[in-house]
Formats: C-alpha cells, structure tokens, sequence
C-alpha cells in the first residue's frame, strides 16, 4: 500500500463553501433519520388537530374572523420555536461527539459550523412550514388577504425560524448533553403558550397579559395573522399590520444580535 | 528547516489539574514519534493544543515554527487530527465524508471527488464506499477518520490513541496503515498507552507522565535506559532450574531470577555478550536439557517500569 501526501492545498475553504458543506450535512443527517421527519410532521399535525377541533369550538371571538383563521397562523409561527427545539439538542450532541474536534482543526472560519447549521435548519423549518400549511388548509383555514401578503407571511415566518435558532444553538452550546438542552428547550412553552398564538390575550389576568402584549411571538404571530387574514385581524387586534411587521423586525434584529455573537463566542472557546 | 513540533515549557490547567506541568519536546522533521504514558499523563491535552482545540495557559508550541497560541488559523492549515472517537458523521456514507473534509479543506468539488476516491482506495474502503457509516465496523469507522485526515493534506498528522478499543486484527490493519504513511515521509505524532505500539511505530518516543515528558529517545535508547541485555534459558525439566541458575549467577550481575511456572532462570547480565557463549558451555557440558537460550534487550515495559515506577497494569 502506497500513501502519497500531495503537498498543501492553497487555499482554505471560504466562508461560503464551509457553511454550504456543513448545511449539507446537517441536511442528510435529517433526510436520513425518518423517525426525525416523522415525528416532527405527526406531531405538528396532531397539535394542529388539538387545537382546531377540541378546544376551537370553545373559543369564541369576535365577529369576522374564524377561530380556525386565527389559529393556524399561531400554529405555523410557533411550529419555528418547536422546530427549532432540535437544533439544542443537535448542536449539543454534535459537541460531544468527535466530529465538531474534527471541524474545529480545520482550517475553516469558525463561524461557518454554527452558519451552516442555522442555514440548514431554517431550510428545514420551510419543510414543516409546508406540511403545516397544507394541514391547515385540509381544516378550514383559508387566505383572506392578498396573495402577496401571504407570501410576505412565509418570508417572516422563515426568518423567525433563523432568528430563533441561535437561541437554541446557544442552549445547545451551553446544554453540555442533548438531553439537558432538550430539558432546557423546554422554555419555548411559556412563550408559545402566555402569546397570542392560540388565543386572544384579552381573557388573561393582566400581570399575565402585560408580558404577554409585549413579548416578541406574539408581535410575530400577530404580523403573520394580518398578513394573511387582512381587516378582520387587524380590526380583532387593535393595529395595522404594518405595527406588528415592523416590531417583529426590530425583535428579529435585537434577538441575532444578542444570540448570535454569544454562540460564536462560545463555540470558539469550546 | 524549523523543527516539525517544538513545545517549550507548556503549561495547561483545567481547574486545579495541571494536565500539562512544563512539557518540552522537539520533533524533527522526518520522524514518528509516540507520546507513551498512562492514562491522565497530559496526551490528549498536548495533541489538542498542538490542533488548536485548546489554548496553552504558558510556555511556547510551535509547528514548523508557526506558533500555535498567536497563529492558530495558520497552524490548522499544517495539522490534521485524528481522534480516540473516530470523527466521521455516521449518517453520510465514507465518500461524501471524506469529499466534506477535502472540500472543507480547501479542495475544489472535483479534486475533491478524486482525492477522496484515492484515499478511499488506500484505506480499503472503496467496496464500502457508498454505504452509510452506520452500517461500518469500528475497525473500518478508525481507517474512514485516517482517511479523512490525509485527505486535508497535512504536514503533521495527529494520531491519538488510534487503536483504542480495536480488535487485535483491525489493530494490524491499521498499524500497516500508518507504516505505509511513515514510508512516505509524513510526520507523525501519535499518542499511545500501549507499549508495543510505540515500539512498532515509532522512530522517537517520549514517555509523558504527570504532565512532563520524563524520557525520551528512540526505543533502543530507552530500553537501554532500563538496564543491561538479559539472558534468559529455558530448561525442559524444571528440576535442572537450580543447577542452571547457579551456573548463570557466575556471568549475571546480581541474582538470577527463577521463573518455575515457564522453567526459566533469567540475568541481567554484567558485561558484554562474549562471555555468555562461555558461561553456557559448562552448562552444555552438564548434560541438561534446554530448551530455549535467548539473549535479549530489556522490553519497552520494562523500560517504562523502571522510568516511571509505575505498576505495569496502569500502563498496558
């Protein structure tokens, strides 16, 4: 057996080709795990159903608007904070295993492993966007606003899940083990749930209300639910859409820059 | 030329463990070397400093001359680790790992495919190349994590503890593997507790412990550091044994050790070899029936025995 050693390569992979590869991999990791592809659809699917048909017909809201138009909207935009709860765990089992040593003696941009995993899971988040959607329109749920408005819907619902994967790549960085970051993912229900996503915030006591007006899923929600039901939802919610649009921006940005820098710090130090 | 790996008085703490307590160690270009001791020595930590995994608290490492604290991005560019987990992604098959490590390093998507087919072929592999790592054996996961490491490039290939947990004939297989690099001149540093290991591998050996390196040489060298050449004889009947270490006391230095389980007498012996020819004629003359004479060089246990002072089970 004969082993040459051609002599050093040039160049280093740039920013660009380091965070494709490392996006791809995550991609096959997921596309070849069907129980991951499963259980994610089913149980999307079966929150979805919960909520349309068990406690849907106690609700009652205002004229004008169906709680099944309401809802599905909350549904697609807190699917991203479940979604992304696998990235914690991800990220923490791909520290403890060799593979992330192998990755950080490269001579790669740093960044580019935690990029091309955000890359990929929020490729994967518009994967169970779809499934959410077509599972909503199978119940009842139905566009009321513009076919561009939707569109722009889908484009905020996307960057929400980019947004909030650095949350939970940073949880998974700090878990130590997949099963602590999923304990620890575990604070995505006080969020989803103290929102607008499912119901409206009014029926809550105050103290509950004040942090659920302010808190940035339900600025998110609410942009994605005018966007796609138009005047009945922003008459129902007590602003224009371009309010909740332009808050749930400014949390975009804010939550990048907050969680964003601290994963990268983190990932470097080891 | 600048020396491959140069460590001067190298320092790493976790908490209040010194893993690395004034480590220094040169290794010129050409070489294997083997980091031999127990475990806990400070191998791991010295092999990620020099991957830049982790960063020195004091003292100065440098890869052919490229300091590992001030230009770590350079030094990655020189080294490649393969590590005591075999770091592949077991949801991708052998191809499209090694592919993402060449492309990862620099390679274009075409040199890519063709370097990692070649390694791919080198390591034994090509059968099980399109098949998900899942379904490899250890052995084969270990030969995929080399493979993946030369296909980078590097001018130092990190080995740490490469064997660890394979079975006797996956561990062959290997050890012809990194022979085969040696052959072609690429530097090799590669961390062992097994002894024979290094003695096969290696052309320089640095046995480590408690974080500083206690001896270092070839394994010739060492294994004189232990002692002098022993000489051994096995007898058939084990009532002869008295006889034959009565006789081998006149040539040994100190006193012959009777082993009755295997029937032998061994010495260390006092001078140089001639007068073993003399000391065994009058046991020919005897008339006992011997089975086996054999004069030999301390073993790398022994020399680590007496080094160290170690018991021998926390080393092998």
């Amino acid at each position: 057996m004969s082993i040459a050693i051609a002599p050093p390569r040039g160049n280093a992979a740039g920013i660009f080709v380091s965070t494709g590869q490392i996006a791809r991999r995550v991609l096959l990791k997921f596309i070849r795990s069907p129980q991951l592809v499963v259980v994610g659809t089913l149980q999307g699917a079966m929150f979805l159903l919960i909520f349309r048909y068990v406690f849907g017909g106690a609700i009652a809201l205002a004229p004008g608007i169906n709680y099944v138009d309401f809802v599905v909207p909350g549904f697609i935009t807190t699917g991203v904070l479940f979604n992304a709860m696998y990235a914690s765990a991800g990220m923490a089992e791909d520290m403890s295993a060799g593979l992330i040593a192998r990755l950080r003696s490269l001579p790669i941009p740093r960044s580019a492993v935690l990029v091309g995993r955000a890359v990929a899971d929020t490729a994967l988040q518009f994967w169970g966007l779809i499934v959410t959607v077509a599972i909503g329109f199978l119940v009842g749920f139905r566009i009321h606003g513009s076919v561009g408005a939707a569109l722009a819907a889908a484009a905020l619902i996307i960057l929400f899940g980019f947004v909030f994967e650095w949350v939970f790549v940073l949880i998974g960085l700090l878990a130590g083990s997949a099963q602590a970051a999923q304990g620890f993912a575990l604070i995505v229900f006080p969020f989803t749930f103290v929102s607008s996503a499912y119901v409206p915030v009014a029926t809550m006591p105050s103290w509950m209300r004040g942090f659920a007006e302010n808190q940035p899923l339900t600025v998110m929600v609410n942009s994605v639910r005018c966007l796609t039901e138009g005047h009945p939802a922003e008459a129902l919610l007590g602003h224009p859409t371009s309010y909740f649009v332009i808050r749930s921006l400014i949390w975009s940005v804010g939550i990048v820059a907050v969680f964003a820098p601290l994963a990268v710090a983190k990932y470097r130090r080891g | 030329m600048s020396a491959t790996l140069e460590a001067a008085d190298l320092n790493k703490s976790f908490g209040k463990t010194h893993a690395l307590d004034g480590l220094s160690l040169t290794m010129e270009p050409g070489q294997v070397m083997a980091l031999l001791g127990p475990n806990g020595a400070g191998k791991t930590t010295f092999v990620n400093l020099v991957a830049t995994l982790i960063r020195p608290n004091g003292g100065t490492l440098r890869v052919h001359g490229i300091d590992v604290a001030r230009n770590p991005a350079a030094v990655r560019r020189l080294v490649a680790l393969a590590g005591q987990s075999a770091a592949v992604e077991p949801a991708m098959t052998g191809r499209e790992n090694v592919v993402m490590v060449a492309r990862l390093s620099g390679a274009s998507a075409t040199d890519a495919r063709r370097d990692a087919a070649a390694v791919i072929e080198q390591m034994g592999l090509t059968e099980a190349a399109d098949r998900t790592v899942r379904t490899y054996s250890g052995g084969m996961r270990r030969r995929l994590d080399l493979g993946a490491s030369l296909v980078a490039r590097p001018r130092l290939l990190l080995l740490d503890e490469p064997t660890t947990g394979l079975d006797p004939r996956s561990r062959l297989e290997l050890w012809d593997v990194i022979r085969s690099l040696v052959a072609n001149g690429t530097d090799v540093l590669l961390t062992t507790q097994y002894l024979d290991e290094a003695d096969h591998l290696a052309s320089q050996i640095a046995i480590i412990d408690h974080g500083h390196v206690i001896a270092s040489g070839t394994p010739r060298e060492l294994k004189r550091l232990a002692g002098r050449n022993v000489v051994e004889v096995h007898v058939r009947d084990a009532s002869a044994l008295d006889r034959v270490a009565a006789t081998l006391m006149s040539i040994g230095d100190g006193p012959a050790t009777v082993d009755v389980p295997t029937r032998s007498v061994r010495v260390a012996l006092s001078a140089d070899t001639d007068r073993v020819f003399a000391a065994l004629r009058p046991l020919d003359d005897t008339g006992i029936a011997i089975d086996e004479v054999s004069v030999r060089q301390p073993t790398l246990d022994e020399a680590f025995l007496a080094l160290t002072g170690a018991p021998k089970e926390e080393v092998a």
